[in-house]
């Protein structure tokens, strides 16, 4: 398998995550690798979405809740104590279920990001901030009105704001939390082509309740249920021959 | 990549300066509580060590002779704050009512409004009016009246005796009551809009009247929340000055009937502090003031814990 | 059928109560308005705003309490504000674990509906005491100590109506606390912040009882270290004294005092109603 080629971008070792006595993830054992879409299916309560959330330790904003395990990134164990919150969310950007734009000017929603890591004059800030809108392909739609609130934007427009403004601090990850959840089906589409360009420089992990979309846009299809890794693997076998049945049961419609 | 470690370091040492700084001012008001506590039981030392336990169960209250008991002004406080919510929590109740059940939508936001602008009111506003213009119509028109009304019933007719002044303890209540009507009034109304429709949805499908829904359905369910705003109120009257001290009547001694002048602990001080010489006198004004924050916080307490066990339930049921 | 009408009567009778106790509310509120614009009108004249509280039966008028009353105002929401934001920062958002916080939220709620008159015993005792005299700057510590409440209460609650994707949005980003509170949640709840603000500037507008003992009154203009005017100790004096002339400009203040509290408590509610875009 290509896998075992490339050296993987984030290896997830013996995982369990706890809800206070809830037992929320069991022993995940994942290889994500770089430059690849890797997408999380499963019912909803599976864990997908607290998976992803353990990437960038979000869930440590709130009390009870515990990872034990490893999840190693750039050759370092992310869940230490140790490690720079900032810094690695620095390095591994989201975005989440619904859009959100800051309280701000569009300009601004970029440029906050922006400005929490480096000191750009205004010509290079102008500049980066077409940049992450070009990426997010939002560019044509808003350069006329960068001073306007960010809140005026339709859904889709929000979400691909929220995508600029996670690309703008040049991550190395970005994580995708049921990106168009929210959306309609035109604005699902930009995204989905969006996720296409934005592999090229980013390792991408996805999590959707929508299976097309997991077939359509990822190279890893990661198959979980009640809190454990049911099947992982390379987005067509799973999609095709599932060695599974669970997984079998769950894509064609059998279950969930 | 330097400059970014030092940037995150500076991050780091800014966010603990921002924590650390929000905790101190939460801590500062900690801190607020037992220093107002502290610093009235220090000025009111003199007074304790005089007078001790005598300060809550003697009406002798003389600046020349130097000798102090509270009863009267404490008196004055508890009976005042007890006519306001004789009058005011029915009435609170009955707008409440209203405001929920019985008002046309379009009504609703108005009138509540107005009522939440009856609070908005300065006190001095209240205390200018009743001097001015209540005491003298209550006296020419309502207190006669009362007073023959009255006479020959027993107990009731000794509470309504004496000349019509305007001013005296029933005036005090009587304002004090349209004070804290709109306090009471908005926890009630707050309160009787949790109610889950369905719950009066199904007595109404079994064919209750609206007073029947409100007095057997809602006011069971809501009955910590409307006890707690009936508290908030009474913490209110309790603590109230300027109105009380431009109708009381402002004497120094104990009543017979509701119609005669009287004081209450706010009343007192706002008279007496800035003219009072001698230890003696400010330690007992103090100790007026220390006891008035005692009984106000307890009844605050009890408010809140009520409220906060409404929420709760309505929690758990959720 | 009996028992049918005599629940109808019953029904009937309490529910005209309740429509007599709202009128009975709306009726008071009419009539404290109808006499405050009544009797202040006629003294609302251009020398209440430019001369000082006159001794009885020379002219004058009300100008050195109205600026001591805003100086002081001013200076206690000024003082009051930022304690406020941050203690109601913290109660939002930090004070998820520990002791702290529900017990300064409860304390705070206590604060809240304190005698104001006990917090100018307070400053009395700590401030007036220590320093010997009188002064603005005691009066505006007292009122500052009673923005805190309002604004502690105000902030922590719409801080809470800050949707926590918006925050963990920015704390994706690799943002600090300090900037995530400052430039996001805070900015997100700002109408509701101002509205608190406006409110506790309100309250303490029409405040009498915590400046009796702490700015006390001054006949004439004064700096924040000496004894200060004020509208509403100007009016209780004034109201309390048998003369005519000093009536009139008690009434007159009163006015001017009831038209700029039920504004601003006027204008607070319709900010949370349409809450502006930034």
């Amino acid at each position: 398998m290509t896998a075992e080629l490339k050296q993987p971008k984030i290896t997830v070792r013996n995982l369990n995550f706890y809800y206070g006595n809830f037992h929320a993830l069991k022993q995940i054992n994942l290889n994500i690798d770089e430059g690849k879409v890797t997408a999380f299916i499963g019912p909803s309560g599976c864990g997908k979405s607290t998976l992803l959330r353990t990437f960038n330790r979000m869930y440590g904003l709130y009390p009870k809740l515990r990872a034990e395990g490893e999840i190693n990134m750039n050759g370092r164990n992310i869940l230490d104590s140790g490690v720079d919150l900032n810094m690695l969310r620095a390095k591994v950007g989201m975005v989440f279920q619904k859009p959100t734009p800051f309280p701000m000017s569009i300009y601004d929603n970029i440029a906050f990001g922006v400005k929490l890591y480096e000191n750009l004059n205004k010509a290079d800030m102008d500049d980066r901030v077409e940049w992450a809108l070009q990426k997010a392909a939002l560019w044509g739609e808003v350069k006329d009105k960068l001073k306007q609130s960010g809140l005026g934007l339709s859904g889709g427009q929000q979400q691909r704001l929220c995508i600029a403004r996670a690309v703008s601090v040049k991550p190395e990850v970005l994580l995708l939390d049921e990106p168009t959840s929210a959306l309609d089906p035109i604005s699902t589409a930009h995204i989905e082509e969006l996720v296409h360009e934005l592999k090229q420089d980013y390792t991408i992990a996805i999590v959707t309740h929508n299976m097309q979309q997991a077939a359509r846009v990822s190279d890893y299809t990661a198959y979980m249920y009640l809190g454990e890794l049911v099947e992982v693997g390379e987005t067509d076998s799973i999609f095709t021959t599932p060695k599974k049945k669970a997984t079998e049961d769950y894509i064609t419609g059998k279950f969930g | 990549m330097t400059s970014q470690e030092q940037r995150l370091k500076a991050q780091k040492i800014q966010d603990q300066i921002f924590r650390g700084s929000t905790r101190f001012f939460a801590f500062l008001v900690l801190v607020l509580l037992l220093g107002i506590i502290g610093s009235l039981i220090w000025g009111a030392m003199p007074a304790l060590k005089a007078f001790g336990f005598g300060f809550l169960f003697s009406g002798d209250w003389n600046p020349v002779t130097e000798q102090f008991g509270g009863l009267n002004s404490i008196t004055g406080t508890l009976l005042s704050s007890f006519i306001a919510l004789l009058i005011g929590v029915p009435v609170s109740f009955g707008i409440a009512i209203f405001l929920t059940e019985l008002s046309p939508v379009w009504l609703r936001r108005p009138l509540g409004m107005a009522i939440e602008l009856l609070a908005g009111v300065p006190s001095i506003i209240y205390g200018m009016w009743g001097l001015f213009i209540f005491a003298p119509w209550f006296a020419d028109n309502i207190q006669p009246k009362l007073t023959s009304w009255t006479e020959g019933i027993p107990l009731l007719g000794s509470l309504f005796q004496g000349p019509p002044m305007g001013i005296g303890m029933f005036s005090a209540g009587l304002i004090l009551s349209i004070m804290v009507i709109p306090f009471i009034a908005s926890v009630m109304r707050d309160v009787f809009e949790v109610v889950p429709p369905m719950l009066k949805e199904s007595a109404y499908g079994l064919g209750c009247t609206t007073w029947e829904v409100v007095w057997n359905v809602v006011l069971p369910y809501t009955k910590n929340g409307v006890i707690g705003g009936v508290m908030l109120g009474l913490g209110r009257a309790l603590g109230e000055t300027m109105a009380v001290t431009f109708v009381i009547g402002n004497a120094q001694r104990s009543i017979e009937s509701l119609f005669d002048p009287a004081t209450s602990i706010a009343a007192t001080l706002a008279n007496e502090f800035t003219e009072a010489t001698g230890e003696l006198h400010t330690g007992a004004l103090i100790e007026l003031g220390l006891l008035l924050f005692v009984i106000t916080f307890i009844v605050l307490s009890l408010s809140k814990l009520l409220l906060l066990r409404l929420q709760r339930n309505e929690g758990a049921n959720a | 059928m009996n028992l049918y009408l005599r629940r109808r009567i019953v029904n009937y009778i309490s529910l005209a109560l309740s429509m007599l106790a709202m009128a009975f509310g709306l009726f008071w509120l009419l009539w404290i308005l109808y006499t405050l614009v009544k009797n202040g009108l006629g003294g609302l004249t251009p020398a209440l705003l430019y001369m000082e509280t006159p001794a009885p039966g020379s002219p004058g008028g009300l100008a050195n309490a109205i600026v001591g009353s805003l100086a002081m105002a001013g200076m206690g929401t000024l003082i009051g504000t930022p304690i406020g934001i941050l203690a109601g920062t913290y109660l939002a958002e930090f004070g998820q674990r520990g002791w702290l916080a529900p017990t300064t939220r409860f304390i705070n709620d206590i604060l809240l509906s304190a005698p104001s008159i006990v917090i100018g015993l307070f400053i009395y005792e700590v401030y007036v005491r220590q320093v010997g005299h009188f002064s603005g700057w005691a009066g505006a510590f007292a009122l500052s100590l009673l923005v805190i409440p309002v604004v502690v209460r105000t902030t922590e609650n719409m801080l809470r109506l800050v949707p926590s994707a918006m925050r963990e949005a920015a704390y994706a980003l690799g943002a600090p606390q300090w900037k995530m509170v400052l430039l996001i949640s805070l900015r997100a709840a700002k109408a509701g912040v101002v509205t608190g603000i406006l409110l506790a500037v309100a309250r303490i507008s029409g405040e009498t009882a915590p400046l009796l003992f702490t700015s006390l009154n001054n006949q004439f203009f004064s700096n924040m270290n000496q004894p200060m005017a004020n509208l509403p100790v100007v009016i209780f004096q004034y109201a309390m004294s048998p003369y005519e002339d000093w009536h009139a400009l008690a009434w007159a203040g009163s006015l001017l005092i009831g038209v700029f509290v039920l504004g601003i408590n006027i204008l607070a509610r319709t900010l949370v109603r349409n809450p502006s875009q930034h």
